[in-house]
């Protein structure tokens, strides 16, 4: 009798595959989830749902006011890159919403992170700031829109401070939550070594906080991109955001897709820049 | 002189309208210098409170600790520790940890660098000075953290388990090399174990804690220690027939109390 006498199974399904245990494979640890490369995988499902969308609006099956095809985006984005967008260039638009973001968003960690670390470490000024945070946190910005043009009028100031709030309340309590990645030990054997509170702070606290404040910086500035439409609605004449907007109500459905990529691309390329911020900043991150 | 514990006890207060729990009760402990003391006793009894209280980290209830004669109000560098795990700072790497205490000292440069070295030569570590702690051995991180308090000259060593977390190979080794820098160094040890024959093969004294309230049960005067320092193995001080019968008293007793709390 030889093994391959087994009743072989033919093409197991995913529920069959799912209930039995996986042979290992030799120089490879055994068990770890979600083990294996994802970027061939990724690639090809982004070339899948390209072709779908250039197959379904070459053949018409879509009208182009509602999906307009690959093609007429990018003749799109080369039209408003000669030509600009109501009256001023490309990268006018990009510029100015790119500073209002990271305006927006320097301004957040600039108060936020202390503020964080204050919260974090002291009960008074916990007791003091966490209701306000709270109680704003959860409302979407598109609420307290109205509040802050009829307070802070139709310019940027009301702008920027819609987006600095959605990016103000994840970066504070990020870093307040920050404060207890710390172990105990760590700051019992500052003390020990005749450390003042705020060389412990400064020298263990800190460091130990920053892999949570830099995650925090992330969804953050997540936070800003998702409220930059929100704030432009109103009383805007430049922007990604604005442009988006108008466009919508002239249906150009083309410009609305090549805005929507446009911010969808500076938001990952800085996503990619914290990533290798982080690398380089932290990489004991998770390891002790 | 040394360190004097006198009638000292902590009460934690009740929470939740639970009782109040007595962790220790009247402990009264001298720490002569150059004494090497180790406490043990089951889980519960109260081993890491006293060495909180012995470190400043927390205030006893009743009684008090005196250090030379002078009061404990809270940590500070006469009495380092060395923690069983997680004290290192892993964004410093081998030497910046090592020398963490002077720096936070304002300690000049060049006297930082030459302590230092002395201390990363004694522990093993030369070669090392560059590396992330977070990629080194526990038993390498260990001689870190035990190099760092030294670098502090403290009058008084607390050890929480320094050795708890490592393998057994490691860790006798570790108990070989804690002795020689011991004997080297002159310093006043207090040290907490759960292993018997660690006690006492390491101690000078030993205190046996019970649980409910904590207490010092039992005393002991070891001579072990030094036979390993007269240059007998440690293979042979651990299997000579007095080790052996100590040792099973003291795990008689311990025992007893793991089965009065169950």
């Amino acid at each position: 009798m030889t093994m391959s006498s087994e009743p072989s199974v033919s093409s197991p399904g995913l529920l069959s595959r799912l209930s039995r245990a996986r042979p290992t494979k030799p120089g490879e640890i055994y068990g770890v989830p979600g083990h294996g490369e994802t970027l061939w995988l990724s690639v090809g499902t982004i070339l899948v749902l390209l072709v779908i969308w250039w197959a379904v609006t070459t053949l018409g099956w879509v009208k182009p006011l509602f999906v307009p095809s690959p093609q007429s985006i990018v003749a799109k984005f080369l039209d408003v890159l000669q030509n600009g967008f109501t009256g001023a260039p490309l990268w006018e638009h990009i510029w100015i919403s790119t500073a209002r973001v990271f305006g927006a968003f320097l301004l957040a960690c600039v108060i936020g992170v202390p503020l964080g670390l204050a919260m974090g470490m002291s009960p008074v000024i916990r007791g003091i700031v966490d209701p306000p945070i709270e109680f704003y946190r959860p409302i979407p910005p598109l609420a307290y829109l109205p509040l802050m043009i009829i307070w802070f009028g139709i310019g940027e100031t009301s702008k920027v401070l819609l987006i600095f709030l959605s990016v103000f309340a994840p970066v504070a309590l990020g870093a307040r939550a920050g404060v207890r990645s710390a172990a105990i030990e760590q700051i019992h054997a500052a003390y020990s070594f005749g450390a003042t509170r705020w060389q412990v702070l400064r020298q263990v606290i800190l460091p130990a906080a920053l892999p949570e404040i830099l995650t925090a910086m992330r969804i953050g500035i997540g936070f800003g991109w998702t409220t930059l439409v929100a704030a432009e609605m109103v009383a805007a004449t430049k922007g990604i955001g604005y442009m988006v907007l108008s466009a919508s109500q002239f249906l150009q459905t083309p410009t609305v897709i090549m805005g929507i990529i446009i911010i969808a691309a500076i938001a990952y390329a800085f996503d990619m820049l914290m990533r290798y911020v982080e690398r380089r900043l932290v990489p004991w991150k998770g390891k002790m | 002189m040394g360190l004097e514990i006198q009638t000292a006890s902590v009460v934690f207060p009740g929470s939740h309208g639970r009782e109040p729990v007595e962790a220790l009760h009247e402990i009264d402990l001298t720490i002569g210098e150059g004494d090497f003391v180790v406490a043990l006793g089951a889980s519960g009894c109260g081993k890491s409170t006293l060495l909180n209280l012995i470190a400043g980290f927390l205030g006893p209830t009743g009684g008090q600790i005196l250090l030379d004669g002078a009061e404990v109000q809270g940590p500070g560098a006469d009495r380092a520790v060395v923690f069983q795990k997680h004290a290192l700072l892993p964004w410093l790497n081998v030497l910046d940890n090592v020398v963490f205490g002077l720096k936070l000292r304002g300690t000049p440069d060049a006297e930082r660098k030459r302590v230092a070295g002395e201390f990363i030569d004694l522990l093993g570590l030369s070669g090392f000075e560059k590396s992330p702690v977070y990629m080194l051995s526990g038993g390498m991180q260990q001689r870190v953290g035990i190099a760092r308090a030294l670098t502090c000259d403290p009058k008084v060593l607390l050890m929480d388990e320094p050795l708890g977390a490592l393998d057994a190979l490691t860790r006798e080794k570790a108990q070989e090399l804690i002795l020689r820098i011991w004997k080297e160094t002159h310093k006043s040890v207090f040290f907490i174990t759960h292993s018997v024959e660690e006690a006492l093969f390491m101690g000078t004294h030993l205190i046996v804690m019970s649980p409910r309230p904590g207490r010092i049960s039992h005393r002991f005067e070891l001579p072990f220690s030094h036979r390993f320092l007269d240059g007998v193995s440690a293979r042979d001080v651990k299997a000579s027939h007095d080790f052996i019968e100590m040792r099973e008293e003291v795990l008689k007793i311990i025992f007893a109390d793991e089965e009065d709390a169950a």
